[in-house]
């Protein structure tokens, strides 16, 4: 028995003996904070990235600091800092509001960052005064790593003059560029190129089909800027944008013949907010309006008069005018668009007027006035009595039509095609499918273990309140994408970021 | 009769959980020296929680015996994808006891237990990773049983005590993954309720079929803690949401799950004791913690699907001499949280106790005693899939990895 104690108390000893021994054994087998990051095949020592309001971090219809230290880029930088990355300058904004001063005095079409205002539930301008300078911002004469300027298009990254402000008047050059450019006579390529990276992002060509896009299809279907002076809605001629991506990628080799980098590009617009959130058909009715408006002259008329033409107008089918028929029922109902495509029966007091359906892309900023006798987003308003969509068709600027879509992706699918075959020519050189992100956020969103984000606008957290540009939370996604691009393809080893940390949009 | 001591005991209830879903097993130093078990013990007014029917085969004529815990516990998080770690930052609990047991007569003993059985103390880095689910939370329970205890024989004996519960509740979280003011500050909720009561039981069998054996049965009730209008405090509102989030009240119920016990104790000999308890926490009833706010947050749904859960418990007590005794003890505690269900305010997977103690005579009457527990739990990969953001399903995961280490101290006097 004498024994028996003797074993009990050994096994009492070595369950505290246990219980000291694990209580050292307080951490992860694998602690995420001892990861190491390695830069692979690749060298971050000069980062530099180039590109539009992408790259710029621009949100919320503004370009706003906290933006900015959000951008893809500052967050790579971050990254790549734990693996032999430097410094990474940004040319910061002065403030959180965005706006833009032009010698000292605001400008309506660089208003502060938008924030949602819930009772309205739409968004507008955050108040206050911005306080960030164009014209003399002290940033001239130096270069930054992040060399992203809203707005920019292609051909504008070799522009001579696009950051003079003697330019800023005749359209030639952009505010944001007037802001920091080295030099007034400076290229965006040249600043960065200077800069001899040792690894570069380019992400450039969005604004190539986007304005164009964003505009509702108002803009040439094809411009080529190497011979003529494009509107800023047309669409870049690919052939040009072909000689132009292939004169960038070259001005950093020839600047630095070991860099490597990473080619980005172009998603496809029917992926963000500004054309997925306002529905083909977003009016409701009930019998007696829909009878009401089915019994409006206008709509009897022009019903009519399409029955006639048919037969009567060479090429003008009974198909075409089936579906150019105007008709409201009770529930939903798709709204009445000018659509320039259909054949022109004007001479015969027809207007190009037809209902969307679920082919047609109605622009976000639509939402807002369809069904009232608001302004548009050009600053017309309606007949009274006839609000837009219902009493009178939208506006061309409001709606991107199949025929304008299938432009629009024809040039993105041939930049995309030029930006691939610009990365698979160099070995140095990687492509980074950005597009197939945009696209799942569209489909079934993105789960990154932490949270979720979809391209649902206001909720779906991954775009800002202008339905074009991510929020923060959507750039670190864009961002983790591109880290396990890099870390594939340069056998590097960079730490993703956690989204969940990042804002999404902001509220009044 | 003897007179009964007027109570008075300094509350401080704060306490973190460990043990499966919030319940905190730290009732006795005795017992805790002896992985908490005590259901077939008789050996100090501890009985009073562990199985009321034991009252009446204490030797003494009184028996009071209190103690303090200090525990320490840490969760640690990180996610393997985002690399995003956060550690809770919690404060030092010290639950308390306090246990008096006196003799009627031969058959009749009565006696009172102060006890915090239940309680939660969690806190995290506010705006942390899992902030839409919890940024910190404090629960606490305080209950106060009224016993009795009768003898039929000196083989069998039964116990009764009802309980009365005091509990209160401080709980903030995000109110979602992304709600932010225009300054980027996250929209929160703080609920707050405090001096929330209801009723319960406690009721014990014991058998003393031989001298050395002992059997025990003893089972708690569940008690429905009912917060009915206290305050829930909205913060970093927008303005535009002013009008929908204003202040309110809410109302919420928390279920204390009732608990079976089985247990024998054997002695050895004179000196040595040995004991295992089976505890079975009845976990399934906690189904869902809900909270009904009066604006425009409305009802918040959070599943938590428990399942009962089963801790197994073993204790060795040895007499060293006169003065001197010491104990040792090992507890299996499963955790009743199912897959799917793992949120961080109450992050406890599988664990297991090692558990010592101590008592010493500093009179003749009155023992001094001592306890201390180390709670492991493996490395847990979980992960919360339940989170409801205008109707996507956000799920939340990642590894854990939790510690306890708990040091109590007590008296127990007899006389």
């Amino acid at each position: 028995m004498i024994l028996m104690n003797n074993q009990i108390i050994k096994l009492a000893g070595l369950a505290i003996a246990c219980a000291v021994i694990s209580a050292c054994d307080t951490d992860f087998d694998n602690p995420v904070g001892d990861k190491a990051s390695s830069s692979g095949t690749a060298d971050f020592s000069t980062f530099v990235t180039i590109g539009d309001s992408l790259t710029a971090g621009y949100a919320d219809s503004a370009l706003y600091l906290s933006g900015q230290e959000s951008s893809y880029p500052s967050v790579l930088a971050a990254q790549f800092a734990k693996a032999g990355g430097g410094s990474f300058a940004q040319p910061l904004v002065s403030d959180n509001l965005g706006g833009l001063l032009f010698g000292g005095n605001p400008n309506p079409d660089f208003d502060n960052r938008l924030v949602l205002d819930a009772e309205t539930e739409s968004p507008e301008p955050i108040a206050g005064t911005p306080t960030t300078e164009v014209i003399g911002s002290g940033l001239n004469g130096m270069t930054f790593n992040n060399m992203g300027v809203p707005g920019a298009k292609s051909f504008h990254l070799a522009a001579p003059n696009y950051g003079d402000a003697a330019g800023l008047a005749g359209g030639t050059a952009n505010p944001y560029f007037v802001r920091f450019a080295s030099a007034a006579a400076t290229t965006m390529i040249a600043d960065a190129a200077t800069q001899q990276p040792s690894f570069y992002v380019m992400w450039i060509g969005n604004n190539d089909v986007l304005s164009y896009a964003t505009s509702g299809g108002i803009g040439a279907d094809s411009c080529n800027p190497l011979v003529v002076i494009c509107g800023s809605n047309d669409i870049t001629d690919p052939v040009a944008f072909a000689g132009v991506y292939a004169g960038l990628v070259g001005a950093f080799t020839a600047a630095n013949p070991d860099v490597k980098g990473v080619l980005v590009n172009i998603p496809d617009v029917s992926t963000i907010p500004h054309f997925t959130t306002v529905p083909y058909n977003p009016v409701p009715l009930d019998q007696a309006t829909a009878d009401a408006l089915n019994s409006n002259p206008n709509y009897i008329a022009y019903n009519g008069g399409l029955q006639s033409a048919v037969g009567a107008v060479p090429g003008f089918t009974q198909e075409e005018a089936d579906a150019r028929t105007i008709s409201f029922v009770a529930g939903q109902n798709a709204v009445v668009i000018d659509d320039e495509s259909l054949t022109d029966l004007t001479g015969l007091g027809l207007p190009s007027m037809r209902q969307a359906t679920a082919e047609d892309f109605i622009v976000l900023p639509a939402g807002a006035y369809i069904g009232t006798e608001d302004q548009n987003s050009v600053g017309t308003t309606p007949p009274a009595g006839l609000p837009w969509g219902i009493g009178t068709p939208l506006a061309d600027s409001d709606v991107l039509i199949p025929s304008e879509i299938l432009v629009i992706n024809t040039a993105r699918l041939a930049y995309n095609a030029t930006i691939e075959a610009a990365a698979d020519a160099d070995d140095n050189l990687i492509f980074f499918d950005v597009a197939a992100i945009m696209e799942t956020l569209s489909t079934e969103g993105i789960d990154y273990g932490t949270g979720f984000v979809g391209n649902t606008y206001v909720t779906g957290g991954a775009f800002s309140l202008d339905g074009v540009h991510p929020t923060a939370r959507g750039y670190a996604v864009i961002a983790n994408g591109m880290i396990d691009t890099i870390n594939a393809d340069f056998d590097a080893s960079i730490l993703r970021v956690d989204p969940g940390a990042s804002t999404t949009v902001f509220f009044k | 009769m003897k007179k009964i001591i007027l109570i008075t005991v300094g509350m401080c209830v704060a306490s973190s959980a460990f043990s499966g879903g919030y319940r905190v097993a730290l009732q006795g130093q005795k017992a805790l020296g002896m992985g908490h078990t005590g259901v077939a013990m008789t050996d100090s007014s501890e009985v009073v929680f562990f199985n009321p029917a034991g009252m009446v085969f204490l030797k003494n004529d009184m028996d009071i015996s209190g103690g303090v815990t200090l525990i320490d516990s840490v969760t640690k998080y990180q996610n393997q994808s985002t690399n995003t770690a956060a550690e809770t930052d919690n404060p030092i609990g010290t639950p308390i006891s306090f246990y008096l047991s006196t003799k009627y007569n031969e058959k009749i003993s009565y006696g009172v237990g102060i006890y915090t059985p239940y309680g939660n103390t969690v806190e995290w880095p506010t705006d942390w990773a899992g902030s839409h689910l919890v940024n910190n939370i404090e629960l606490a329970a305080v209950y106060i049983q009224p016993t009795i205890s009768y003898k039929f024989n000196d083989q069998y004996s039964v116990g009764f005590g009802p309980t009365y519960v005091i509990g209160s509740v401080d709980f903030n979280r995000n109110l979602s993954t992304s709600l932010v003011d225009e300054n980027g500050d996250r929209s929160n909720v703080t609920i707050k309720g405090s001096g929330i009561d209801a009723w319960g039981y406690n009721i014990g069998f014991l058998a003393k079929p031989s001298e050395q054996f002992s059997v025990g049965v003893s089972y708690r009730s569940k008690v429905d803690m009912k917060a009915r209008g206290e305050s829930a405090d909205f913060q970093n509102i927008p303005s535009s949401l002013q009008t929908t989030f204003p202040d309110t009240t809410f109302d919420a119920n928390l279920v204390l799950p009732a608990e079976l016990t089985l247990g024998i104790s054997y002695n050895l000999n004179a000196d040595t004791v040995l004991a295992f308890d089976f505890n079975r926490a009845f976990w399934g009833a906690y189904e869902s913690l809900d909270v009904q706010f009066y604006n425009g947050a409305g009802l918040s749904s959070n599943p938590r699907n428990y399942k009962d859960a089963n801790i197994y418990r073993f204790g060795v007590q040895h007499k060293l001499d006169d003065v001197m005794t010491i104990r040792g003890g090992i507890y299996f505690d499963e955790s009743p949280i199912q897959d799917g269900y793992f949120a961080p305010e109450t992050p406890r997977n599988d664990s297991i106790g090692f558990t010592a103690g101590a008592s010493y005579y500093v009179t003749k009457n009155l023992e001094l005693d001592a306890s201390f527990l180390y709670l492991t739990f493996d490395e847990f990969n979980g992960s919360y899939d339940y989170y409801d953001q205008s109707g996507t399903i956000i799920s939340f995961s990642g590894d854990y990895k939790s510690t306890v280490m708990a040091i109590g101290f007590g008296l127990n006097y007899k006389y």
